[in-house]
């Protein structure tokens, strides 16, 4: 716009031959590189969708005998995830002449995650007091090794909680995500998805105050 | 003293590197909304605080949309010259009776989308020329029903054609869990137990309080 505006006005007068500047300007291209670097760096940092890795135990066919793995009913916590983003749990293993009551909890800072600290303290307090003896030189240990040592010591322990998941028929799946999340944030070594029982969903039913279908009433 | 002479300044700003910057910005913007891969439905990632990036090749990714449809997409593998997905595509072919023409499998090695079509309709869906039309057929997804479980055909023909293939589940968070659970059980039939589920960051705070 600016060019033109000149060029309307050297029409009036004599026709002089325009000066070329001897130098180039490179404020665009520099601006350009700029821009450019800045645009690229920040796409490719922010436009991958991350990912979260899950492993699950091998299936056990139907034909083959192979014992379900038995599990000490003491560490046993069981979280079943229930309708409108509601958590529930329980401890134990749920006997069906007295189903044990289910605690309702939520998804936030203070619901699942307290429980599951409370239970899994005794491996932060060893996992703190080996960063400790780390620290004091107790341990010598080298600097790329501490994750992979804390890591061991995370499969080696048997004091935590093993986590049970199961989901109510009307989960989504976002509260799966968000279980499996928790249970990374949290440190928790033992967790696995197994399917709802039939006392489990009664369990649900009553605490959402569901009359029970006849055939689970058997 | 003499005074000191202060250089003319011209009464317009040149707007040229403002023009370029904008018209460079306009173009490439343009670009990369046409070059990235549309998808069939659209699919609200629940949050996660995982940091772990998606890989860029080698992956298969089993699509739930948010009204429980099921898609199915897989890439060409790590370098163009391996052609993964036609191959997938005429092995499928086979085992459904169906012959599918040079022309369509490269249609098919072309489109990077998620499809959603039983095998059935493939090949309307390949002469479709553009998503609208696409979208009419994908009403139902990919059947997972025992009868006819085409889902696990194409994770099994998949994982024989690409023995590296990892597997992406990028799931709407409203998805209903039996669907997610469905999958999951035909994922491990077919013996795949580590998935990556596609998540969006999320800014959480941890405090590990630890009390004697």
């Amino acid at each position: 716009m600016a060019e033109i505006i000149q060029e309307e006005k050297q029409k009036g007068g004599k026709k002089k031959p325009k000066k070329g500047s001897a130098h180039i300007d490179m404020t665009p291209m520099v601006d350009l590189m700029c821009l450019l670097l800045t645009f690229f760096m920040l796409t490719t940092a922010f436009s991958k969708p991350k990912v979260m890795e899950i492993v699950l135990p091998e299936k056990i066919r139907k034909d083959e005998k192979v014992e379900p793995p038995k599990i000490a009913e003491s560490r046993t916590l069981n979280i079943i995830l229930g309708p409108q983003d509601k958590v529930y749990w329980y401890p134990g293993k749920a006997d069906p002449a007295s189903p044990p009551p289910l605690q309702e909890t939520d998804f936030s800072a203070t619901g699942i995650r307290q429980v599951l600290l409370d239970r899994n303290r005794a491996l932060f307090k060893k996992i703190d007091d080996f960063e400790k003896k780390v620290v004091s030189g107790e341990i010598e240990i080298k600097q790329d090794s501490l994750a992979a040592a804390i890591k061991q010591l995370k499969t080696d322990d048997d004091t935590g909680p093993i986590v049970l998941i199961k989901a109510y028929k009307t989960s989504k799946y976002k509260n799966f995500v968000d279980i499996i999340d928790e249970m990374s944030i949290v440190g928790i070594a033992r967790y696995t998805f197994t399917d709802i029982s039939w006392l489990e969903e009664g369990m649900v039913n009553t605490s959402l105050g569901i009359a029970p279908p006849p055939a689970a009433a058997k | 003293m003499p005074k000191i002479k202060l250089p003319k300044k011209s009464p317009h700003i040149d707007m040229t590197p403002m023009v370029d910057l904008f018209t460079l910005l306009l173009t490439f913007f343009i670009l990369t909304a046409t070059t990235r891969p549309q998808e069939p439905a659209p699919v609200d990632t629940p949050f996660s605080v995982s940091e772990k990036v998606v890989m860029d090749a080698n992956i298969m990714t089993v699509m739930l949309a948010a009204d429980n449809r099921i898609f199915f997409n897989v890439d060409n593998g790590h370098d163009t010259i391996l052609h993964f997905r036609p191959k997938i595509l005429a092995e499928m072919g086979k085992r459904y009776n169906i012959e599918f023409t040079p022309e369509e499998l490269r249609k098919f090695e072309k489109s990077n989308t998620a499809f959603g079509v039983p095998i059935q309709q493939m090949k309307a869906y390949l002469a479709a020329g553009n998503m609208k039309d696409r979208e009419a057929l994908e009403v139902k997804g990919i059947p997972i029903d025992s009868a006819d479980n085409q889902l696990a055909l194409w994770i099994l023909f998949s994982r024989q054609i690409n023995p590296a293939v990892n597997t992406l589940i990028k799931g709407d968070a409203n998805v209903d869990y039996p669907v997610v659970k469905e999958v999951l059980d035909i994922l491990q039939d077919k013996n795949v137990n580590r998935f990556n589920l596609i998540t969006n960051l999320e800014a959480v705070k941890v405090e590990q309080e630890i009390t004697e």
